[in-house]
């Protein structure tokens, strides 16, 4: 009895032994040298796997860091410049500041604004709302409200508000990673330049068509009429198919455009109130 | 036993409600608009401008393209403008509006209704005038049939179907036309025979028209090479390919197109428009549309010129009933629910059908309880409940190898699931997106 479990013991000692020698040299021969700095970078990174970077993940953005002899092209929008430092550490590079973005649905198109003139009960998303017709309401480019840039926020920076006929990004919560610029069939998500405390000044109306056409659709649409171009001392806004577009690069919030909007398709939003009590507005904001 | 097509499909309550009212001539209305994408492929060039004169069938815009055809005014009258109207999806699509003045008609167009029978074109002028005269298939795909009755290199047609199924359900354009035109359907045959060259013809009737398949029967004797063939009633009989397998039994391969089985398909309103704009040298510029629903008082099936706003035609079929609940554009199977009344009809509108609010609404979807009925109705042989999983998930790798490209968009799976779900919305969302890819690939 003894002898055979000698034998065994033996047998499978040797196999082990051969197997390790065989190994040891097949890992010598295929060895992957891998820049250990990959996963120093990787460590760094925010670990949501969230494609912000354009890149696969965030393993494959660490790959790419380390491979660049500059971070100019690389960002990563959910880390932002902090952690962007830290990554330049790790790699002996420069660190290239980036102005922090947000994203911003651009059509104010609730309810009260925008009336609905038909109704959709197929599937409820907006990708095949917008395949089938342009959506409820007369204006074609307009939100359809289903919620698809909420289905792929990763981050729960989209409020669906629920019988609002628009969702709202939350600012604090977007790291502009731009998976709802994507998602959304209308094209109506902008990567913006996020200012301090989250103040913005923007055309909140993606609406193409000619003016009395846009305005029968919607109250607050933007009807092309060029009065903040002309308004606008930094050549922050241009005006394309009917459709005025604040670059917010350029933009200096100095809020001269809201007021000659007539229809108040220009958005101020998280600024002081005005000193001197904006009546013009008023008055424009309430003609027909 | 009745032919029919060997898989799947399905039999909606058939509700042809219009099937005993001949045809009238609508008024023609006091303004229209004419799209000029009203056919598959490139939109047509306006050749019109702000304040011409047109005439009734004079060109109004031009083929731009293979795969496009001409446009034709449907009225006399002067150009109001060229801009862009919602069509029947919403979006904004260009065309050309025309306030009417008079009706007067080219002069080259032969206004009587004599039947012309003799034939003294060559098969390549019949093509050439079928492309002026802006043909394009009137059973709803809208392609246009000059592009068709030419055969690609090496491939060579053997028969000509004439379809006269009209498989939707409400549907009676087809069926009157067979009834009053017989004549003029069978010459149009005998030049799409021509120009194609086969000598063989064959049309198929279901079978819920005995009338039909009566009369074209017996008149059909008289044309050589032209014979009739009575069809078991099962939807989507009026597609394309379950057609050619209904009638001669072969199969259309894959991603292939009919004439691989050496068949070319043309349905009954075009070979009457082919007809008109041969031996009555007429352009398309009317078609007959079934105005029909079981709250409207006066189903009808009415010749109207194209442009016409879809409020006219229900105007003149007894006005819009109270509980309406959708208005759509073709039939119920396959049309799609029109979002404004002012949507013109074109060269595809086969009918304008409007539902009642109790029996448009769609109930809630569930979930898929695997019962496969939809893989036994699907007429392409797909497993529907798997496609709109993929589209769903936007696998659209997977659903391309599951040939999401075969589905001919009947809706048979939609209307036999017993969970209401929304198959077909999210197949054709998918086919969109897997069409897309090709493409891209190709490039």
């Amino acid at each position: 009895m003894s002898i055979t479990i000698i034998y065994t013991i033996a047998t499978l000692g040797i196999i082990g032994i051969l197997a390790a020698i065989i190994l040891y040299f097949v890992a010598q021969k295929f060895k992957v040298v891998e820049d250990p700095r990959i996963d120093e970078v990787e460590e760094a990174l925010p670990a949501a796997n969230c494609g912000g970077c354009g890149y696969a993940g965030c393993r494959a953005f660490a790959e790419a860091c380390v491979k660049a002899d500059s971070l100019a092209d690389l960002n990563c929008p959910v880390g932002g410049n902090d952690m962007m430092g830290d990554v330049a550490k790790i790699l002996g590079l420069e660190a290239v500041k980036k102005d922090p973005r947000v994203a911003y649905i651009r059509c104010n198109g609730t309810c009260d604004h925008r009336p609905k003139t038909s109704q959709f009960d197929g599937a409820t998303t907006c990708a095949i709302a917008s395949s089938v017709y342009s959506g409820e309401s007369d204006c074609e480019y307009g939100c359809l409200g289903y919620g698809d840039c909420y289905d792929v926020c990763d981050f729960d920076a989209i409020d669906l508000r629920e019988g609002m006929g628009v969702p709202l990004i939350l600012d604090d919560k977007c790291v502009a990673c731009g998976a709802c610029v994507d998602a959304c069939p209308k094209n109506l998500i902008e990567l913006r330049k996020k200012f301090p405390k989250n103040r913005k000044i923007v055309v909140s109306c993606m609406n193409e068509a000619k003016g009395g056409v846009a305005r029968k659709a919607c109250k607050v649409a933007c009807i092309g009429c060029s009065k903040c171009e002309k308004e606008c001392k930094f050549d922050a806004i241009t005006i394309d198919n009917n459709l005025a577009f604040i670059d917010s690069d350029k933009c200096k919030l100095c809020r001269k455009c809201v007021p000659v909007c007539p229809t108040g398709a220009i958005i101020e939003e998280n600024f002081p109130p005005r000193r001197i009590k904006p009546t013009e507005k008023e008055e424009c904001s309430t003609a027909k | 036993m009745l032919k029919t097509f060997k898989v799947g499909g399905v039999h909606p309550p058939e509700n042809k409600i219009s099937a005993g009212k001949k045809i009238e001539v609508l008024p023609i209305p006091k303004t229209v608009f004419i799209p000029v994408a009203q056919h598959i492929g490139a939109p047509s060039t306006a050749v019109v401008k702000r304040g011409d004169m047109v005439k009734t069938g004079q060109i109004i815009a031009k083929s731009t393209g293979f795969v496009s055809t001409n446009i034709h005014s449907s009225v006399s009258g002067k150009v109001k403008k060229v801009d862009v109207s919602a069509d029947s999806s919403g979006y904004m699509k260009q065309g050309i509006f025309i306030d009417v003045d008079g009706d007067e008609w080219m002069e080259e167009i032969n206004r009587s209704d004599d039947l012309v029978k003799d034939i003294n074109i060559d098969s390549k002028e019949i093509i050439q005038r079928i492309h002026d005269a802006g043909i394009v298939g009137l059973g709803g795909a809208t392609f246009p049939t000059h592009i068709k009755l030419v055969p690609p290199k090496g491939m060579k047609a053997e028969v000509l179907l004439i379809n006269g199924v009209e498989c939707e359900p409400y549907l009676t354009s087809d069926h009157r036309l067979m009834l009053e035109k017989v004549d003029e359907i069978l010459v149009g045959t005998q030049l799409l025979m021509k120009a194609m060259n086969v000598d063989k013809s064959v049309i198929g009737i279901e079978n819920n028209k005995p009338d039909a398949i009566k009369l074209l029967s017996e008149k059909c004797k008289a044309y050589n090479g032209i014979s009739v063939v009575a069809l078991k009633v099962q939807y989507p009989q009026g597609g394309e390919k379950q057609l050619i397998n209904a009638v001669t039994g072969k199969e259309v391969p894959s991603g292939g197109l009919p004439i691989a089985v050496g068949a070319v398909v043309s349905n009954v309103g075009t070979a009457f428009a082919v007809y008109e704009a041969i031996q009555k040298n007429k352009p398309l510029f009317e078609r007959v549309v079934t105005v029909t629903g079981k709250e409207i008082s006066n189903p009808s099936n009415f010749l109207a010129r194209i442009g016409t706003a879809t409020s006219e035609l229900i105007e003149a079929a007894g006005g819009l009933p109270e509980n309406t609940g959708k208005i759509i554009s073709g039939g119920p199977m396959m049309g799609r629910a029109i979002a404004s009344l002012d949507v013109p009809v074109t060269k595809g509108t086969s009918g304008i059908l409007i539902m009642k609010s109790e029996e448009s609404k769609r109930k809630e979807y569930m979930d898929c309880i695997r019962c496969s009925r939809c893989v036994s109705v699907c007429p392409m042989g797909l497993e529907p409940y798997l496609l709109m999983l993929t589209g769903e998930k936007q696998i659209f790798d997977r659903a391309e190898s599951e040939r999401i490209m075969d589905c001919i968009e009947c809706g048979s799976c939609s209307y036999t699931c017993p969970s209401n779900r929304p198959l077909l919305d999210y197949i054709r969302y998918g086919k969109g997106k897997v069409g897309a890819i090709i493409r891209s690939r190709k490039k």
